[in-house]
């Protein structure tokens, strides 16, 4: 009868040892089956989503990510569970050189206000950052304030309160709105720009939806939710006052022009916000989504399929992206991002992947 | 006679107070549902076609199914139940048979609640960080052990209860037969229990079936169809919860697609366990 | 472990008639004490690396970590104190709403229920069981809550006198999300696990039992009260952990509808936060060593906040019933 118990416990034995062997295999095994795993911020997952399918089908290639949020992006590459991290709050210079990471843009987006009031026309209602930023801390509370009457002559502001919507869960779109709300608004320092920040006033939603849902179940309240999101839904946006003292509505052109104007050449690891540019047509909150890599990839293989990945990506992805509401980098961005694979190298010391001339 | 009619007028008021009250609860507990299942099916049923079964998981705008994620999830869920299982009726009959009132047993049935109510992405992070962290990996075998970590407190719990409930004399008279112990709880107490059991399996699975956070942080999930369990596998409601949030309007009519499946698989395991077990006990 | 051996056995242990018979005896006891030990060891190895990953946490606030309400992840101040009254009241209401729903309906299957319907009404109980809790969060965001904000909100918030100390519980954004809210969609998640359970409780109750009690010109309520009740209420009350435990810890519905604003509710219609809630929202995006911990640590206060209240239902209610 012991017998059984001691099969029992020495096949337990058996098979945690089968397990423990297995693993190194497991980690090594992406390179062989051709199956790479990222993981990180939200907001890209469609687009990548997207390539990811297109390549599957050309080369063969398994590239899967998955949405798990920028922070989780971040501290896993840093665990090196996943081949390859993704977030939408670029990391410090210090902080790439500490942890031994590459870091680069693939493709544009930004935040949009969303507003609901009666009759009111998407980018009818004309806001500047500071107001935006009065809003947000409560102390304009109704939306027949003086000072928004001003701003908008002409449109028909009720005697409503404010009803303030923001995200509930950490995320790359907070930290884009409050970056911009801190850079345009002195007195919103008091908040702070991050991912997830002590808001002054209002509910808050889980993810995009929940934000948007809220938004659209409250007459007179204001959100904000990411461009893609915003422009899929049709949802009605509020029009924003730029650097440049311009009022601007979200468009494609408008981030491609905030993308344009900003020289990324003097950021090191790509570490650009792109918030508040000066040109004339440029939506003032956008921001890229980044990818985090390993500088010294363990497995050449696995890092030269990453790289190729998003290489060919560059080449050929760009009409998918305009099709999801997303911004493609502009090709002098490209160009850069391409020219700085070359840091990332393998256990021989040489890249791991060498982008053919374009 | 007011002293014997009162009474009998009290009686009679609150009868028909706790009869009105017992077809009122169940009438919301039956509203609910309806109104629940009836924006799962108006939502959920334009998304189902052939290609959920047919195709993996889509980009936005391409076509696609869920059949890496139900095979995914399948899996999972297998693995988990069969681990769950086994330590759930076997740890709930040793709190029954023969650990009824010691004090190490009082102590497994109070933590075992806790378990219970720990909650499911806690399980998940645990699972990371002794799983998923060191082995450097996301893999479904992960998830399994995640789900399996939920849903066995609450085989245990239900095994226990219902073995509890069967009266001694049934003991008495198997071992008075010469049945040792072990072939008394075998064949006598948990045949006599199974119907309890099944539903305690059941509660069990379709606590599962659903749970997104465990997942997140050990199966991860993934675009493609695979069915090696030692990689990042697909799961249904990691997709539910993605696409169920995203901009796109395929992937939410997926979601809610998912969510469908979901619910239609508990309700056939259900039924089928229920046929299969088909409850002697009176009608 | 020295416990397993002094373990009495409840069940007459009869001489052994084989010799294997008897020797596979302890070979069983032995392995459904180590499936109960597993179990414990399991929570051990939860509660452990929670406290490792909490510990800079309590570390850092002290006291102030179980006392504050404040959280800012920007100053990085945090306190679990806002989140624990969130947990506390949404998953009491939820259980007040939800237990005597889910027994009238145990009643109904077992007692009333005409013969025909029974299976399936049973079947559909359970069948709420089986729905992913993010259905139930984007249903009580999309569905209830627009429902819940125009019926029962607003005329409740209009018609409260101003100054009251009613009018003061139920200020709120009219918009259906909110405490009340977030409890009533956990009230109908945990019902069908309360009520399945005491289903199939009351259906061990023998039959000769009732039927004498009904013999005796009981009516139902009094069968019901005086005979069913006392019969299965150890059972019932792992029914009822059974539901409370999915209330205290139940994430995704939760975060959907409760309108997630940290600090102490003020009131019924207010947005507030649960721990899991917390938990949920942050802790993909939390990078910062201090946060991360914070929210590991909310993870272990959930923890003492379950034990606490299992520990006192235990007391209250006791659990002496040997059948």
């Amino acid at each position: 009868m012991y017998r059984k118990i001691v099969l029992g416990l020495a096949a337990c034995l058996a098979l945690s040892a089968c397990g423990q062997k297995s693993d190194p295999q497991g980690a090594a095994a992406p390179s062989s089956s051709a199956q790479i795993a990222g993981a990180g911020a939200s907001f890209p997952a469609p687009l990548y989503a997207k390539w990811a399918e297109t390549q599957k089908a050309e080369t063969g290639v398994a590239l899967n990510y998955q949405s798990i949020g920028s922070g989780g992006g971040i501290k896993q590459i840093k665990a090196k569970t996943v081949a390859f991290g993704a977030t939408d709050k670029p990391l410090k210079p210090e902080e790439l050189q500490a942890e031994g990471l590459a870091q680069f843009p693939t493709v544009i987006g930004g935040v949009v206000p969303i507003v609901n009031l009666p009759d009111l026309q998407p980018g009818q209602l004309k806001l500047t950052g500071p107001l935006l930023a009065d809003i947000f801390l409560g102390t304009i509370k109704k939306w027949n304030d003086p000072a928004l009457l001003a701003l908008n002559p002409g449109v028909k502001l009720p005697n409503l309160p404010i009803t303030v919507v923001h995200r509930s869960d950490g995320s790359g779109t907070s930290f884009l709105f409050t970056s911009y709300l801190t850079a345009v608004a002195p007195k919103w320092a008091s908040v702070g720009a991050s991912d997830a920040v002590k808001w002054p006033t209002g509910q808050g939603g889980k993810g995009n939806d929940g934000v948007s849902g809220y938004v659209k179940q409250t007459t007179g309240a204001i959100g904000y939710v990411e461009y893609a999101y915003a422009k899929q839904n049709g949802l009605p946006h509020a029009s924003l006052q730029n650097a440049a003292g311009q009022y601007v509505n979200p468009t494609a052109e408008s981030f491609s022009a905030a993308a344009a104007g900003a020289d990324w050449s003097k950021a090191p690891g790509f570490y650009l916000l792109l918030i508040d540019q000066k040109d004339p047509a440029a939506w003032p909150i956008t921001g890229a989504t980044f990818i985090l890599m390993h500088k010294a990839q363990a497995d050449a293989a696995t890092g030269k399929t990453v790289l190729s990945f998003f290489d060919r990506a560059f080449s050929t992805g760009d009409a998918a992206a305009s099709e999801l509401a997303y911004v493609p980098l502009p090709a002098a961005l490209k160009a850069q991002v391409r020219a700085s694979w070359s840091a990332i190298v393998g256990p021989d010391g040489k890249p791991v992947f060498t982008p053919t001339a374009q | 006679m007011t002293t014997v009619a009162a009474p009998r007028l009290s009686r009679r008021i609150s009868e028909g107070l706790f009869l009105t009250f017992c077809w009122v609860a169940t009438g919301i507990a039956i509203l609910a549902l309806a109104a629940i299942l009836w924006s799962l099916l108006s939502q959920g049923i334009g998304g189902l076609d052939l290609n959920i079964f047919t195709k993996s998981t889509p980009a936005p705008g391409s076509e696609g199914g869920l059949l890496n994620a139900i095979l995914g999830s399948l899996m999972m869920c297998v693995v988990a139940m069969i681990g769950a299982v086994f330590i759930g009726v076997l740890a709930g009959t040793w709190l029954s048979e023969y650990a009824r009132d010691s004090h190490y047993g009082k102590v497994v049935r109070f933590l075992n609640d806790v378990l219970l109510s720990a909650p499911s992405i806690l399980v998940g992070l645990f699972v990371y960080t002794i799983l998923v962290a060191p082995l450097k990996g996301f893999s479904g075998l992960a998830g399994s052990v995640a789900l399996a970590l939920l849903a066995a407190p609450v085989i245990t719990r239900t095994t226990e209860d219902v073995l509890r409930l069967q009266p001694i004399a049934l003991r008495e008279a198997s071992v008075a037969l010469g049945a040792p112990v072990w072939r008394t709880i075998l064949t006598v107490i948990w045949k006599a229990a199974q119907g309890g059991m099944l539903t305690g399996a059941l509660l069990a699975f379709a606590r599962i079936s659903g749970e997104t956070a465990p997942l997140l942080f050990t199966a991860l999930n993934n675009q493609f169809l695979s069915l090696d369990l030692t990689k990042p596998t697909a799961n249904l409601p990691v997709v539910i919860f993605n696409f169920a949030l995203s901009a796109y309007d395929d992937w939410r009519r997926l979601a809610w697609a998912g969510a469908l499946l979901i619910a239609a698989t508990v309700l056939t395991v259900t039924i089928v366990a229920r046929i299969i077990a088909r409850e002697p006990r009176r009608s | 472990m020295t416990a397993a051996a002094d373990v009495p056995s409840p069940t007459p242990t009869a001489p052994s008639r084989s010799a294997f018979g008897a020797a596979f005896d302890k070979g069983f006891e032995i392995l459904c004490f180590s499936a109960a030990t597993f179990l414990l060891a399991a929570l051990g190895g939860i509660v452990v690396s929670l406290a490792i990953g909490g510990w800079p946490a309590f570390q850092t606030f002290g006291l102030n970590f179980f006392v504050s309400a404040e959280w800012d992840p920007v100053q990085e101040i945090y306190g679990a104190a806002g989140a624990v009254t969130g947990t506390l009241v949404t998953a009491s209401l939820a259980l007040l709403f939800a237990l005597p729903l889910a027994f009238g309906i145990a009643i109904f299957l077992v007692e009333l229920c005409p013969p025909l319907l029974r299976r399936p009404i049973g079947t559909a109980v359970e069948l709420l069981a089986g729905i992913p809790s993010i259905v139930y969060g984007m249903w009580g965001l999309f569905v209830f809550a627009p429902w819940f904000a125009k019926h029962v909100q607003m005329p409740i918030m209009m018609s409260a006198e101003p100054g009251t100390l009613w009018e003061k519980i139920t200020t709120g954004v009219p918009n259906g999300a909110g405490i009340l809210s977030a409890s009533i969609i956990l009230a109908i998640m945990i019902l069908p696990f309360i009520a399945a359970t005491m289903r199939e409780l009351l259906l061990t109750i023998p039959a000769q039992v009732r039927e004498s009690a009904y013999g005796l010109g009981s009516t139902t309520f009094e069968v019901v009260r005086k005979v069913s009740i006392p019969y299965v209420r150890t059972g019932a009350i792992g029914a009822i952990m059974l539901g409370l435990g999915r209330a205290l810890g139940e994430t995704m519905a939760v975060t959907f509808i409760i309108g997630n604003a940290h600090g102490f509710p003020t009131s019924i219609f207010a947005s507030g936060s649960t721990i899991a809630s917390t938990i949920a929202n942050e802790f993909a995006e939390a990078t910062e060593r201090l946060h991360a911990a914070s929210l590991i640590a909310l993870g272990l206060v959930l923890f003492l906040i379950t034990f606490v209240v299992l520990a006192l239902a235990r007391l209250l209610i006791g659990r002496q019933a040997n059948l």
